[in-house]
């Protein structure tokens, strides 16, 4: 018998795989044109009237922002609906849970996917505005990397609210308290500084500012605020405790 | 094959299984009977691996559930009392899709999913989605679903609910010819000629409990007589326990329902002919085989499909 040719955490980012190649036509305009637009004119009409920041024209500052935050909605968009679809309306979760897929395994494959959709569109991203003359240093090649870290930093926590929770209503509110003040804080349109000191703590513990610093420190070839490693550290505490996180809340919602 | 012992299933401080006894042993089709909320897909569920026991032992395929679930789970084929089909794939890609989770290779699962859709009738419509697909064809696709990984057991909770005389007849006959291949069969029914059909051994469940074991044969025997007269009057909505008292003595019992008077006898009819000796003149009069609903009726009190 052909057994054991595949680990099971392939075979369900497969699954989302054969979903996705019926979608992926409608994503290409969320996920890359979109943000291509939007950087385009933020960063070319808006930064007409305002210069530069921090000693760059707005356009390079506000790219390594963008790309991370398209990211982070990415993952975060990702793990909502469609996770909690599975468990309660395709029940598909379930399907799993009754063959040799273990609930580890479907979280794994669950961001393997993920990792997927963010670095083909963050690549695609960074090959346009390269074209516009945004990227400023070599080390820009660090910034699918950084992406991918932050993919599972958000992906992950809200992967397992989405097991935690029974109606949809719930994401309203996390999209609300959680994922738009940490877009908007996060240093993605402006620098942190100009936050009042009250508020900058949100973005200290957001993972998506991290990414942000992280990724802009790439593309100009500058140092990020904190040492690499602080940023780096933060993010995969995120990833990590909010996988573990997912895999328990997978696990007790598919036992009963 | 499946040994389970004073197997017990909670949820929080309702008992859903109350310490069940059941062995099944290979090749065999095995049986859960019994009415809405008897247990049977709590059972069912903690066959299947994915539920764990509160309390009790139970061994699959010789292995404990708990400890090498994932390796029972490889060799079984469950069909879940709800269909969970991915409703965006296609037909043919829900078992492709499938068969990855086994671990089999891309080729070996279109080869196999070309083949069950044969099995099940479903090739001509292998490309299209899975929404629009009826009932009964989504059913026979989530047997066929569960068998791509050639399963030692396969598990079937409710597999011909809500399906159409000519859907159920078609599923029996493919069920059938899979425990010809030697295919361990458990599966649960609420439908009499569905256990009578497909089942070599049953247990009958209520209120999570077993409340009688046997082939079905042995057990219309042992809580049935050969034959049962069905009497109705045409003022029977209210006095059938009347009429029941007067009938008292005929065959080896008679049970008053609402709607009709029971009688159990071997020979049906000397007891028709002993009723209209006794002067009683019944609107209706039918004599049929004893079947297992009435070994469910004396079981229970209650008859099965309400
Ligand atoms: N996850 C659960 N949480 C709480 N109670 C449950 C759960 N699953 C089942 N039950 C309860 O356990 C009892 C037995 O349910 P089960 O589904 O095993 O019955 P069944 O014999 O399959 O019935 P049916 O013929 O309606 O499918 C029911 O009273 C049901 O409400
Ligand atoms: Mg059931």
């Amino acid at each position: 018998m052909a057994m054991g040719t595949v680990h099971p955490s392939i075979a369900v980012l497969e699954r989302h795989l054969t979903l996705y190649r019926r979608l992926w036509r409608a994503s290409v305009f969320s996920s890359f044109v979109l943000p291509v637009l939007f950087v385009v004119s933020i960063g070319i009409g808006v930064g007409g009237y305002i210069g530069s920041v921090q000693g760059v024209d707005y356009l390079s500052w506000i790219v390594p922002g963008v790309v991370a935050s398209t990211a982070f909605q990415m993952a975060v968009g990702e793990s909502t609906y469609s996770v909690l679809g599975d468990f309660k309306w395709v029940r598909a979760y379930h399907a799993m849970r009754a063959t040799p897929v273990r609930p580890n395994d479907i979280v794994t494959g669950h961001l393997l996917y993920l990792l997927f959709r963010v670095t083909t569109a963050v690549l695609a991203f960074l090959i346009v505005v390269l074209l516009f003359g945004a990227l400023h240093s070599p080390w820009t090649v660090a910034v699918p990397l950084v992406c991918a870290l932050l993919t599972v930093a958000a992906a992950a926590p809200v992967m397992a609210f989405a097991a935690s929770i029974e109606s949809d209503s719930h994401f309203a509110l996390l999209f609300r308290f959680v994922v738009i003040p940490s877009s908007l804080f996060s240093g993605v349109f402006f620098p942190v500084e100009q936050l009042p000191a009250l508020v900058r703590p949100v973005a200290y513990v957001s993972p998506l500012w991290h990414a942000v610093e992280l990724c802009r420190s790439a593309t100009l070839g500058v140092a990020p605020p904190w040492p690499v490693a602080a940023h780096v550290g933060c993010l995969l505490l995120w990833a990590v405790a909010g996988t573990v996180l997912a895999a328990y809340r997978f696990r007790r919602r598919l036992e009963d | 094959m499946i040994f389970a012992r004073d197997l017990v299933k909670r949820f929080g401080d309702f008992t859903a299984v109350k310490g069940i006894d059941v062995e099944v042993a290979p090749g065999e089709a095995f049986g859960f009977l019994g009415p809405n909320g008897a247990g049977k897909s709590s059972t069912m569920r903690m066959i299947s691996c994915v539920s764990a026991p509160t309390s009790g032992e139970l061994r699959i395929l010789g292995m404990d559930p708990v400890r090498d679930g994932t390796k029972i789970r490889a060799r079984l084929g469950v069909c879940p009392q709800l269909d969970n089909l991915d409703p965006d794939l296609s037909v043919r890609e829900n078992l492709t899709t499938y068969a990855r989770y086994f671990g089999l290779s891309r080729a070996e699962g279109r080869r196999r999913a070309d083949e069950l859709l044969e099995f099940v009738q479903l090739s001509d419509r292998a490309g299209s989605m899975v929404e629009p697909l009826s009932g009964g064809m989504k059913r026979r696709l989530t047997i066929a679903r569960a068998m791509i990984n050639e399963p030692d057991i396969v598990l079937l909770d409710e597999p011909t609910t809500g399906l159409d005389p000519q859907a159920r007849h078609l599923l029996w006959e493919r069920l059938f010819r899979l425990k010809q291949r030697g295919t361990t069969l458990v599966l649960t029914t609420h439908y009499m000629d569905e256990a009578e059909q497909l089942c070599d051994r049953l247990v009958v469940m209520d209120g999570g409990k077993i409340v009688a074991e046997g082939s079905p044969r042995s057990l219309i025997e042992t809580y049935s007589t050969a034959e049962v007269v069905e009497l109705r009057f045409p003022d029977g909505l209210d006095f059938n326990a009347d009429y029941a008292a007067k009938l008292g003595g005929i065959g080896e019992r008679v049970d008053p329902l609402p709607d009709r008077v029971l009688l159990y006898a071997d020979d049906g009819d000397a007891a028709v002919a002993e009723v209209q000796r006794r002067g009683l003149v019944p609107s209706s009069v039918l004599v049929r085989r004893s079947t297992l609903e009435d070994v469910f009726l004396h079981l229970t009190g209650r008859t099965l499909v309400d």
